[in-house]
């Protein structure tokens, strides 16, 4: 038993590897190579002592998680643990085949990314031709061989103006859930902000499609939306609070409280194996650093709201203050917000610049 | 909300799976992103979901197991079942 509730979710980064080069992927700048991923046995043991710990669901992600030739064999090791599987991929590495060995080893849920509305946009976002159409091809397949699909869409200036279509493409390969989800500016996605980014009018039509249509295939279709930061006055709630429900580990087998973690300076995080899984969620720097409240500074430690949103997200207020330990930014508390929406806005309504991606 | 028909054959969607919660104690159901905790009741229902009873059959047994009026039963069940599918949970 841990002295903090257990956690809920567990991601998985298997690797960080991926075919794919989406300019806003939230993977590090430097990513880590093939020879630093865990096996099989280490994972299998992690997922052992997350279900036990009460870990309910683990999400199989990247990179690409795909490109593990061991993935049939860790989804049905987390099936057997009792753990609900879902797999976060690009899927254009997945065929019938390769998909019907993964509904067998027993997963639950596959969830593809798509990089917009057609073909030859989306290719162009993800730098990989025929990416789009493979896509389709395969996500067709998840809901006919007996697994739940969401179509998980990432959306900014360049897609927005046909969220309609990317909706549609939804309900037609037969997607229980859609994620729509602005770009969260971490990672990589922050060298391409100004090439993302929305201008106001165009997030209005976006949240107003989303209302609409969720209405109207409310019990067909969930649609997740996620908002984006930089045009709000209040922070999101990241990670449902530090070291409160999510637990993720990284390809080379450290712990993090969240996957963008490590983009803090002056943070260790333990690697699993080596301390048992429950005494890192416990009581481990990284996880306590900024769990609860008692690591606030003003605006935040007299905020009502403290308890509400833990003053958002600590690699956005690190990334945009240099600090990790201030108020998100986006919260309109803030000294820094009004500058440093003003900036981003700035960028909106700017011509977009080319993208920038990892393999030039 | 559109109500459901007692006709109807409810069944959990592909992908969505109900559980016990040892480590919390609680019958939980769970989707995708989603965990649901289940109320004694809610599991009760559920647990008679086997893709070929109706609803109106599923509510007179559960009737007769809890020793309760069928139509009190009903409207609680169509509530939550209704519920359910708004939540991308059940079809029926």
């Amino acid at each position: 038993m841990t002295t903090h509730p257990p956690p809920m979710a567990l991601l998985a980064e298997l690797t960080h590897r991926c075919p794919l080069q989406c300019p806003y992927c939230s993977n590090p700048l430097e990513l880590l190579k093939a020879n630093a991923e865990r096996d099989t046995d280490f994972w299998k043991a992690v997922m052992d002592e997350a279900a036990a710990l009460g870990v309910l669901q683990i999400h199989f992600s990247g990179g690409e998680p795909t490109l593990r030739r061991d993935l049939p064999e860790l989804v049905a090791h987390a099936s057997k643990v009792g753990l609900y599987t879902n797999l976060i991929t690009s899927a254009v590495l997945l065929d019938e085949a390769k998909l019907r060995i993964l509904a067998e080893a027993g997963l639950d849920h596959v969830q593809v990314s798509i990089q917009g509305a057609d073909a030859q946009s989306a290719d162009r976002i993800a730098a990989y031709e025929g990416a789009h159409a493979k896509k389709l091809e395969v996500a067709r397949l998840v809901p006919q061989l007996g697994m739940a699909l969401t179509l998980n869409a990432v959306v900014h200036r360049q897609n927005l103006n046909r969220l309609d279509e990317i909706i549609n493409l939804a309900v037609e390969l037969g997607a229980g859930r859609l994620e729509v989800a602005h770009v969260q500016y971490h990672g990589w996605a922050l060298a391409n902000r100004a090439a993302l980014i929305p201008d106001e009018a165009a997030l209005a039509r976006a949240d107003a499609i989303v209302a609409e249509r969720r209405e109207a295939l409310r019990g067909q279709l969930v649609i997740d939306y996620v908002l984006p930061d930089l045009h709000a006055d209040l922070p999101k709630t990241c990670m449902d609070g530090w070291g409160s429900r999510f637990i993720n580990i990284a390809p080379d087998g450290r712990v993090l409280p969240c996957h963008a973690a490590d983009s803090i300076p002056g943070m260790s995080f333990e690697r699993a194996g080596e301390r048992e899984l429950g005494a890192i969620w416990d009581a481990s720097d990284a996880f306590q650093r900024f769990r609860g409240t008692e690591w606030m500074q003003e605006p935040c430690r007299s905020c009502d709201r403290r308890d509400v949103d833990f003053g958002g997200c600590r690699c956005q207020a690190l990334a945009l203050v240099g600090d990790a330990t201030a108020t998100d930014p986006v919260c309109h508390r803030s000294p820094h917000h009004a500058r440093i929406r003003e900036a981003a806005l700035a960028e909106a309504a700017a011509p977009p610049p080319d993208f920038r991606y990892r393999r030039p | 909300m559109t109500a459901l028909a007692l006709e109807a054959v409810p069944r959990l969607k592909p992908g969505v799976r109900r559980r016990y919660d040892a480590a919390r104690g609680q019958h939980i159901l769970l989707a995708p992103e989603r965990v649901l905790v289940l109320d004694d009741i809610a599991n009760a229902v559920l647990e008679k979901l086997d893709g070929a009873t109706a609803i109106d059959a599923l509510c007179a047994a559960l009737a007769k197991q809890y020793e309760t009026e069928v139509e009190t039963v009903q409207a609680d069940v169509l509530e939550l079942l209704a519920d359910l599918r708004d939540k991308g949970m059940i079809t029926a």
